[in-house]
């Protein structure tokens, strides 16, 4: 779960976040300002100050906010001047955006705000739809407008070239002022209320949000323009109104309630994705005729309300049909405000002690909750020590509440003399909570409660308020004890002190009238958690404080735990293994007190019949397990079945098991047993247990067995191979020695691959045991060096290192449609047609109803909404046209097109557990890490990835020990990328997402992030998809499946020659530290049968030859990637004394080119010589 | 990095070589051999002595043969603790192999359990189990157990089969997360030099302010003599499957990794030698 911020501002108008992963509420330090309202979403916090001019804090990101702005320069060609910008009177502007209808110089550009700043000058655009152009960026073309060609031909007359220039916003971290224009000039009146939301209305543009906020006049405005690459939005526009509102409240979807004057709410109904502000408002009566609402909370699926008596309501029925809802339902506890978040989770502020609540136990189905829980964590001003401010500030409290002004004014003059700048906090305070009429409610609450209540201040126990060494708890040593602190720091001066304590004196008396004497409890105006992931199942240290300076100490990084390295834990593992030694070494030879005998467990099951017609048939299933000769663990495999009234019966050794593959869908809980014979075969022997549970528990059994007889414990070596099927399944196999050998190396077929818990898309490691893996939902993960997890329970399975990992994909059907003359499009297809609802193929019917998660694991998150981000484009509906089915889909209408299609996706998500932790926060498409030898000490170590959104990223502080690394830095790049490789010699090879290769220039060990991209020319009429790069090769992947190879790469000339076509059928690469090629192939044919995804090894690679001769097939069926970067094996025919030592030292050493040819090419004549004597 | 599960390994693979002698009085037909086995820490005399018996009752006649008993340097052995907390207890700090007397005769029926059978054994070594799990899940977990589930318990130990035992037994080790440990620790502390057989009461693995509580906090709430201070040399040594742990090991942990297949942590508090 990564880490997320919950924001709150308290009544002296401070702003806190208490972060999910802490325990400690931490003021933003920025405030000079003081706060009435924030609203806070994921990227951003926007709050309304007591200047009631609106603010935006962007959290700040590795990856930088940065706009690219664009012009043309345009040319034409003449016989006197040749290309000039001489045009002709009908041409475009010599400078012009990219149709030539704006004027657009190179001064014409501005910087939107001060929060913005450039990058660096303009510079021209020297790649042109993935091709390089000549040094000058030119495309040619006969006339304006028409195609540009990179070539100049006889007959090009006009030029022009692409100018680009970067802006970044600048202002991250810090509160920037939001000037409060409408389009006619500025607003009429301050701001009162706002709310931040609507990001799941849609993606386009990225980032999108929709931020309301309320007058004073209780007018609505809205922001306009809110996206990734203008966080500050255009402008504001006047929303209509049936009434005066007072508050608004925004969700992340199409929800929008306000409170209006007289108590009634409003409902924003025609929220969609073409018009985010809606269209009308619909009224909604208060839960209580006799107390108006005065605040109102949406969410995705739920509203809560408080009434003006302080009760809180929960609205049955709603839903994005109905946002109205059908219903009022009275909830206990009394609130002055609440405020829903991120999965419909609920914060509050009690009406009786001010503070922030939490609602257990919200889920999708009881979305109402459970309970409240008071949030109880310290603030950082707590812990650390009483700072000056929290006094004055307390003082300003007492005074207020009184309604002494006296008092105040002498407190005032108190502050001013001893430290001015308190002055400044007090009154603001005093202003933040006098804030105009519009929160008339709270106070007039608070006072009655404060009336009410017993004092509160000395419920905190001491290790809490933290106070140093002060164990006597009472408002007069308390207030003094601060006072004294507060000056102390500075030096204390006797008369300082003793004007202190009078000051304290003078406090007192009013603490008796107003409780609220102690800062230490802190009362809160405002919370909002629309920023804050937690869901029913998040683990938060938020609720008992005891703990909280204990674990407030362990560290969120993935350095090894505590427990691990505690010298209790040490000290078992050192005596047991002496104890094994003092009892058991010398005493070999004695007897065993219990023979070891043959343990058989039997089931039933179905098993998919090897001959035809197949079909499941009930079979008997028995695992005789015994000890092998050697004293390891081994096992047959039974299979008891009935073929024409004969009793027969299939077997399995357990030690010739090469993989056990899960294969769950919605109907059967199976299972497929490989061994080297099956999978030539292509035909495994599958399985179906009874229920999920039979499966996981054969499932985690045969593991166990085949793992033992294999000698194989603990977690994978740092040498393993890692892949990963497209159900997201991890399978790792320990490469033997001769993988890699030359010219017999270990078939791929006889190796054993065994599971690791999680859910991954794709993995990649290096072998100095730095693993990444990448989530379907772009999440990053970590490896742990833990082992099991998910089904894999027990002993299967490590204790620690293993935590829940989840994962979200989309699942996509859908909706055909046919014209005809009379009706025009409807869902009455021919005869012929496909199911007006189906699959992507047609040949499956997939209605709404009826479509399930891909397996019982999966849940659905959300409703079907309509997929706009299709390749080929969509109408505003989401509608794609064709002339027929199934043909290729274009985004609009022609008169040629007579069928149309939509897609829908419903997000689903998956919880297990694997050996896994999170890398916030930036969700990655790629990642790569620097394959070398396995006693390299390179540190950090290099890793680079993609983000999902194309930026290319390098990663910081990646040791031994922080494999999850520190933090991101942003390599800029002119277009999104989309597959990046690093070898061994740090050259990194990346692909854009337009199909273009890159090479980073000059990576080195002090220079991590290198300096510029080379364009590499993709092979003619290819556009790459993925690169992997080795020790020295380069192998790329296009989109048409052939593998490519990058010939002539020199250390003088990195970026090589040209592409050379090594196969076809090819899905992905892995190359790793010995230059071995491994793939995903496509398409393989068995003897049996044919599987799609299939992990081969390409055969014959050795130095002198990096492409190989043939491949080798191994396991397949579904496989979707593998990694064979962390396997340095050198065969054994490598270790010769004379060619190693060169190898490792360039392989160790960063700094060094990549080895020349000629070196290898010598160790290799050598090494043949050596196999052939 | 060890793992936790090597100490489970560790602790259910844990031998101690024993030399049987038949007791000097017996009467034989011949000379009796010393027998030499390796005995399991966490299995039961009576139950993995088959072989000495036999080897023994070779030299002997059926009529002066009565239900085999054991000592160890003339201290009865008591088959219903485990083998490794006998050891820890009477012989920690002596020579190897652990020298066992057998005695045919003269039952010592003060001290020692009739064993008939192996039934007997297994009805012990349940209930103990039951107990156990009484403490750390009000019984939940081992009354949702099958009878086969509890065969298989038993079966594992009595045929020392580690994977056969633990895939039941890890069902007892579970416990809800956000609790942080068993509801109480099933433990006993075991003292040479009392009359009283063990020590057992309820303790928890969480103090009341939410604190991890350790081997040196169960010690100094139930048995605080075992704890030397600083400044004087070591009385006692506190032994489970024959090491030391530190104080300050979780007793949460210990109760999970060290606890024998009975799921009580038998402790040994003995007299630390004086060398």
């Amino acid at each position: 779960m990564p880490v997320s911020l919950l924001c709150a501002v308290d009544v002296y108008g401070r702003v806190y976040s208490l972060s999910t992963g802490g325990q400690q509420w931490e003021q933003c330090r920025d405030a000079v300002l003081e706060f009435k309202r924030v609203t806070a979403v994921q990227q951003c916090c926007w709050g309304i100050a007591c200047d009631h001019h609106i603010y935006l804090n962007v959290h700040s990101s590795d990856v930088p906010i940065r706009y690219q702005e664009e012009t043309f320069e345009n040319q034409r060609w003449n016989p006197v001047d040749n290309f000039s910008d001489r045009l002709l009177p009908s041409d475009r502007w010599q400078w012009s955006n990219i149709t030539g209808l704006e004027h657009q110089p190179l001064d014409s550009f501005f910087l939107p705000s001060t929060n913005w700043e450039w990058e660096g000058d303009w510079y021209i655009d020297e790649n042109f739809g993935g091709e390089p152009t000549e040094k000058e960026g030119w495309t040619y073309a006969i006339d304006f407008p028409a195609t540009y060609t990179k070539d100049k031909k006889w007959n090009s007359c006009v030029r022009r070239r692409r100018w680009i220039r970067y802006r970044r916003y600048k202002a991250t971290d810090t509160w920037a002022k939001i000037p409060s224009e409408g389009h006619s000039g500025p607003l009429p009146d301050p701001f009162n209320d706002i709310s931040c939301g609507g990001w799941e209305i849609s993606e386009e543009p990225r980032g999108r949000l929709s931020l309301w906020a309320v007058s004073l006049q209780g007018k609505v405005w809205f922001r306009e323009g809110i996206h990734h690459h203008s966080p500050e939005g255009d402008g504001w526009e006047e929303v209509s109104l049936p009434g005066e509102v007072v508050q608004i409240s925004c969700g992340p979807g199409d929800l929008v309630w306000a409170v209006l004057w007289e108590g009634q709410l409003i409902v924003r109904e025609g929220i969609t994705r073409d018009c985010p502000q809606g269209s009308s408002w619909v009224v909604v009566d208060s839960p209580n005729p006799e107390a108006g609402a005065i605040h109102v909370a949406v969410g995705d699926n739920v509203v809560w309300a408080v009434t003006k008596d302080n009760k809180v309501w929960f609205r049955r029925g709603i839903n994005s049909y109905n946002p109205r809802g059908s219903g009022w339902i009275g909830m206990v506890g009394e609130m002055v405000m609440i405020n829903v978040g991120l999965n419909d989770q609920v914060w509050g502020i009690s009406c009786e002690d001010r503070a922030v609540y939490f609602r257990q136990g919200v889920t999708s189905s009881e979305l109402s909750g459970k309970a409240w829980k008071a949030v109880n964590v310290p603030r950082d001003g707590d812990i650390r020590s009483h700072s000056s401010a929290s006094s004055s500030s307390l003082h300003s409290a007492g005074c207020f509440f009184s309604g002494e002004v006296r008092a105040q004014s002498v407190m005032s003059e108190d502050s001013d003399t001893e430290n001015g700048p308190q002055r400044a906090v007090l009154e603001g305070a005093t202003t933040a909570f006098t804030a105009g009429p519009s929160i008339p409610e709270e106070v007039a609450s608070l006072r009655e409660a404060e009336a009410k209540s017993p004092p509160p201040v000395l419920v905190l126990s001491p290790s809490l308020s933290g106070g140093p060494g002060d164990p006597q708890w009472s408002n007069v040593d308390l207030e003094e004890a601060q006072t004294h602190l507060a000056v102390g720091p500075a030096g204390v001066r006797g008369d300082a002190a003793d004007t202190c304590s009078l000051s304290s004196v003078a406090t007192y008396t009013l603490c008796q009238e107003e409780p609220y004497g102690a800062d230490e409890h802190p009362l809160w105006a405002w919370v909002s958690g629309g920023g804050c992931g937690v869901d029913c199942h998040s683990q938060l240290n938020w609720f008992n404080s005891a703990t909280a300076l204990a674990s407030s100490v362990q560290s969120m990084s993935l350095s090894i735990s505590p427990a691990q390295t505690a010298a209790w834990r040490k000290q078992i593992f050192e005596q047991l293994s002496e104890r094994s030694k003092r009892e058991m070494d010398n005493f070999k030879h004695y007897e065993q007190a219990i023979e070891q005998s043959v343990w058989v467990k039997k089931g039933t099951m179905q098993w998919w019949r090897d001959w035809k017609p197949h079909k499941w048939v009930d079979v008997k299933f028995a695992l005789e397990q015994f000890s092998g000769p050697e004293g390891n663990q081994d096992g047959i495999l039974f299979l008891y079945y009935n073929f024409n009234e004969e009793k027969k019966y299939l077997h399995a050794f357990i030690n010739e098991v090469t993989i056990l593959v899960p294969v769950l869908n919605d109907s059967k809980h199976t299972f497929a047993i490989y061994t080297a014979e099956r999978t030539k075969q292509r035909w495994p022997i599958r399985l179906a247990a009874a229920t999920e549970l039979e499966m996981h528990d054969w499932l985690a059994l045969l593991s166990v067995s085949c793992c033992d007889s294999r000698g194989i414990q603990g977690p994978p070596s740092k040498q393993a191979l890692w892949s990963v099927t497209c159900k997201g399944d991890i399978f790792v196999c320990e490469p033997s020695p001769s993988l890699e050998a030359c010219p017999y190396p270990t078939p791929c077929d006889q190796m054993f691959w065994h599971q690791v818990g999680g859910h991954l898309r794709l993995v990649e490691c290096n072998s100095l045991g730095v693993v990444w893996g990448v989530g379907y939902d772009h999440t990053a993960w970590v490896y742990t060096g833990g082992y099991g997890g998910g089904f894999l329970q027990g002993l299967a399975s490590s204790t620690d290192n293993i935590y829940t990992q989840t994962d979200v994909k989309c699942v996509y059907i859908y909706e055909n449609q046919r014209w005809n003359p009379v009706t025009g499009y409807t869902n009455r297809g021919l005869p012929t047609d496909r199911y007006m609802w189906s699959d992507a193929t047609g040949l499956q019917e997939c209605t709404k109803a009826n479509t399930k998660p891909p397996s019982p694991h999966w849940t659905w998150v959300a409703d079907w909404a309509i997929d706009y981000g299709i390749s080929g484009g969509t109408d505003r509906e989401g509608w794609q046209y064709a002339a027929d089915f199934p043909t290729s889909y274009h985004g609009h209408k022609t008169l040629k097109d007579f069928v149309r299609r939509r897609r829908w996706a419903r997000k689903c998500k998956l919880t297990t557990t694997g050996p896994w932790q999170e890398v916030p926060p930036i969700p990655l498409s790629d990642v790569t890490i620097i394959p070398c030898g396995a006693q390299s000490s390179v540190e950090p170590i290099p890793l680079w990835a993609i983000s999902n959104k194309g930026d290319v990223l390098c990663r910081l502080g990646v040791t031994l020990l922080t494999p999850a690394g520190t933090s991101w830095l942003h390599v800029g790049t002119d277009q999104p990328f989309k597959s990046i490789s690093i070898g061994g010699a740090n050259q990194v090879w990346a692909i854009a997402r337009d199909g273009s290769a890159f090479y980073r220039g000059s990576v080195s060990a002090q220079s991590p992030a290198g300096d510029c991209w080379y364009h590499i020319p993709s092979p003619a009429r290819q556009k790459l998809q993925q690169v992997s790069v080795g020790r020295t090769s380069v192998y790329t992947v296009d989109q048409h499946g052939n593998l490519w190879f990058r010939q002539g790469l020199t250390p003088s000339y990195p970026q090589g020659l040209s592409w050379e076509h090594i196969s076809n059928n090819v899905r992905k690469v892995s190359v790793g530290p010995l230059d071995q090629v491994w793939i995903i192939a496509d398409k393989v044919q068995g003897s049996h049968s044919l599987s799609c995804g299939t992990v081969c090894h390409r055969l014959g690679v050795q130095p002198m030859e990096p492409k190989g001769q043939s491949w080798d097939y191994g396991i397949g069926g579904g496989w979707d990637h593998i990694t064979v970067r962390g396997n340095s094996f050198e065969a054994p025919r490598v270790r010769m004394p004379s060619v190693t030592p060169s190898l490792t030292t360039s392989l160790t050493d960063p700094l060094r080119p990549p080895p020349t040819r000629k070196l290898l090419s010598f160790g290799n004549t050598e090494n043949g010589n050596a196999v052939r004597c | 990095m060890a793992d936790d599960k090597d100490v489970l390994r560790d602790v259910w693979f844990g031998r101690i070589p024993t030399c049987f002698t038949l007791y000097q009085d017996e009467i034989t037909e011949r000379e009796a051999e010393p027998f030499y086995l390796l005995l399991p820490r966490v299995s039961y005399l009576t139950l993995v002595t088959d072989k000495v018996k036999k080897h023994f009752l070779k030299v002997m006649k059926a009529e002066d043969v009565e239900e085999m008993w054991f000592d160890f340097e003339g201290t009865p052995l008591k088959w219903h603790y485990p083998i490794g907390l006998l050891f820890d207890l009477h012989a920690s700090n002596t020579a190897l192999p652990w020298s066992i007397t057998v005695h045919f005769k003269n039952f010592p029926e003060r001290d020692l359990l009739h064993c008939p059978s192996n039934s007997v054994i297994e009805a012990h070594f349940m209930s103990s189990i039951k107990e156990a799990d009484a403490l750390k899940h009000k019984s939940q977990v081992i009354n949702d157990m099958q009878k086969k589930d509890h065969k298989q318990l038993w079966m594992g130990l009595q045929n020392d089969k580690f994977d056969q035992f633990w895939a039941m037994n890890r069902k007892l080790m579970e416990y809800p997360t956000e609790e942080g440990g068993f509801r109480y620790i099933p433990f006993r502390i075991y003292l040479t030099m009392s009359d009283r057989p063990f020590i057992q009461k309820l303790f928890r693995p969480i103090s009341p302010d939410g604190h991890t509580h350790t081997l040196g906090d169960l010690l100094k709430a139930v048995y605080p003599v075992a704890i030397s201070n600083d400044d004087e040399s070591k009385r006692y040594q506190v032994v489970i499957h024959g090491i030391e742990p530190l104080l300050e090991t979780p007793l949460q942990w210990l109760s999970e990794h060290l606890s024998h297949p009975d799921n009580f942590l038998h402790i040994s508090v003995i007299p630390a030698p004086s060398d």
